[in-house]
């Protein structure tokens, strides 16, 4: 049996990991079918009916134009694991590229790389996300640029230690006195071995991801309308908190259900497949 | 051990320029130009010109990083828009309002995260231990805005036990205003601390100098809370001095949800004024405020434990 197998089965057997598995599987089906499962048209307004609790037309109510919430939450789980995924995917690739070729290029290179890691690092990531927002138009494309920019120094870093560690090896030592390339060296050899682990750590984050997303879209800094987010059922929730807790609600609950399923997942699968990274606590 | 403070410090100064030098140089690269984004979409251009000219927008991009900097060194970020007073009293009148509440959450987040991870360290494997490790995932999961509006719903509407909005008028006051948000920023921070601080005590127990400890007849009470739980403190500073970033992001979160007037409430009042100079200048202080959190940190830990040298990964 492979290693990814029994590392699956091990998954399967952690009841906080399946309760995770479950809990994504849900999020990840109910946001690839919205359109077959939603009731409305998440952006058709029906001033008529605004504000309402849940009934049989509106299963969790309307916000304050009449639109349907159920559907709005839907399509805003769209929208939060599609920013979550490539905020995570473009993290690793832009991070995990720069962090191999400070690890692996000359020390000019890696000190000034380090350098701008430090200082992307030190930007207040939801206070810079309230200023730099506005400037640059808000919306989705500026949100995803400012979480993966203020994450890439995050994964290099990571993968820079890593690689640095790995190339003093003894098998790394082997294959240049035979006369590989360092280039395919790292390639071949020495990204395969370290980046397991990376990808691992990178599925802890997308929990993160997700709050990120739903609290600077309720900051009214980040996705815009007509695209839907929880972060925005959220800002309703909040300004029309005197009127109805039910977009609270409906905001709120999906976004906690979301984190919490992914990152006992996340845990889960560092458990199952590499439990020396246990320790980052 | 001086050597180290001294550069740690100057790498954060470092740090902290080339932050402003970028942000100065990515606000420039905005869509548009800055003077109509400031003045408006109506501005005529005779007076965007001018306003370009005051601001020294018609110079150079590398003139303008150089005078941008000197100004910042020199305490001036610029008129705020709204009172036509510097930037940096508007900054002053808020920043203590998000000083305190981080620092109240920081105090939570220790305060309950040390014991609790301590306690479940100790009884490694227990039923306690498991509960806390739920708990404190599940307290990680929740966002703070959540808790910060569901709190409010809770405890200011429903039960009407403590104060909705501000930051109230007295010390006595201030202490109750601040219980809901420090609670919506520093209640992650527990579970997270918890389980830090877990990890690293039983990776500390199980280490030959602990055993050594044991075996010299100190008692398994002194050896834990002296020796293994003063190791584990290492990790924990090293978090927190970075955590304080994503702390002043969820006091953003907490200070518009209450209306406590801090950072996070006047850059989102200023954010629809389309007040940059306010908005801009508070990144600033928040990144400095940043830099010098995890500077601090790093030379804790340094003044702690006699073999760190040098600032790790």
């Amino acid at each position: 049996m492979s290693a990814s197998r029994i590392g699956f089965r091990v998954l399967l057997r952690d009841p906080m990991g399946l309760f995770g598995l479950v809990l994504a599987a849900v999020l990840i089906l109910s946001a690839l079918f919205a359109p077959l499962l939603a009731s409305h048209d998440p952006a058709a307004i029906d001033v008529a009916v605004k504000l309402q609790p849940p009934s049989a037309a509106h299963w969790l109510g309307t916000d304050e134009i009449g639109r349907d919430t159920w559907s709005r939450v839907l399509y805003g789980g769209r929208v939060a694991l599609a920013v979550a995924l490539s905020a995570t995917f473009l993290s690793v690739v832009f991070g995990g590229l720069l962090g191999l070729i400070a690890a692996l290029g000359p020390r000019w290179l890696d000190q000034g790389l380090t350098l701008l890691f430090d200082t992307v690092r030190s930007y207040p990531v939801i206070i810079l996300a309230l200023a730099i927002g506005p400037i640059f138009g808000g919306g989705m494309v500026v949100l995803m640029g400012l979480l993966v920019a203020t994450s890439v120094p995050y994964y290099g870093r990571i993968m820079r230690t890593s690689v640095i560690a790995e190339a003093s090896s003894d098998y790394v030592e082997a294959l240049r006195a035979m006369g590989m390339g360092r280039i395919r060296i790292a390639l071949r050899h020495i990204l395969p071995n370290v980046i397991g682990p990376i990808l691992i750590l990178a599925s802890m984050d997308i929990p993160g991801f997700i709050m990120a997303e739903a609290g600077i879209s309720f900051l009214g800094v980040g996705v815009k309308a007509p695209d839907t987010s929880w972060g925005m059922i959220l800002d309703q929730g909040f300004r029309y908190i005197g009127h109805t807790p039910w977009l609270v609600i409906a905001g709120g609950a999906p976004l906690i259900l979301a984190t919490l399923g992914f990152t006992f997942l996340g845990e889960a699968l560092r458990d199952a497949y590499d439990p020396r990274l246990k320790r980052r606590g | 051990m001086l050597a180290f403070i001294c550069r740690r410090i100057a790498l954060g100064f470092m740090v902290l320029t080339l932050a402003t030098a970028s942000l100065y140089v990515l606000v420039q690269l905005a869509p548009g130009d800055p003077a109509s984004a400031m003045l408006g979409p109506r501005a005529s251009p005779r007076i965007k010109a001018e306003f370009r000219e005051k601001l020294g927008l018609d110079r150079p991009m590398p003139v303008q990083i150089v005078n941008y900097l000197i100004a910042v060194g020199q305490g001036d970020l610029g008129i705020d828009l709204k009172t036509k007073k510097p930037v940096v009293e508007t900054i002053a009148a808020h920043a203590p309002h998000t000083i305190a509440l981080v620092g109240a959450a920081l105090l939570l987040a220790t305060g309950l995260g040390i014991p609790l991870g301590a306690a479940a360290a100790v009884r490694r494997n227990s039923w306690f231990d498991r509960a806390i490790g739920l708990i404190s995932v599940s307290l990680i999961s929740i966002p703070p805005v959540v808790i910060a509006i569901c709190g409010m719903l809770l405890f200011s509407a429903h039960l009407g036990w403590l104060p909705a909005i501000g930051a109230g008028e007295g010390f006595r006051d201030n202490i109750l205003h601040l219980l809901m948000p420090a609670f919506a920023v520093g209640i992650g921070w527990v579970g997270y601390i918890a389980r830090l601080v877990r990890a690293s005590m039983i990776e500390v127990l199980g280490a030959n100098y602990i055993r050594n400890a044991k075996s010299f007849g100190l008692t398994e009470r002194m050896v834990t809370y002296r020796y293994a739980l003063r190791a584990s403190l290492s990790p924990t500073i090293a978090v927190l001095g970075v955590g304080v970033g994503v702390m002043l992001g969820s006091a953003a979160f907490a200070e518009i949800v209450f209306a406590r007037p801090g950072i996070g409430k006047m850059m989102h009042d200023a954010v629809t004024l389309r007040n940059y100079p306010v908005t801009l200048g508070a990144v600033l202080c928040a990144t400095a405020l940043l830099v010098a959190a995890t500077t601090l940190a790093d030379i804790l830990n340094a003044l702690l434990d006699p073999r760190f040298k040098e600032n790790r990964d």
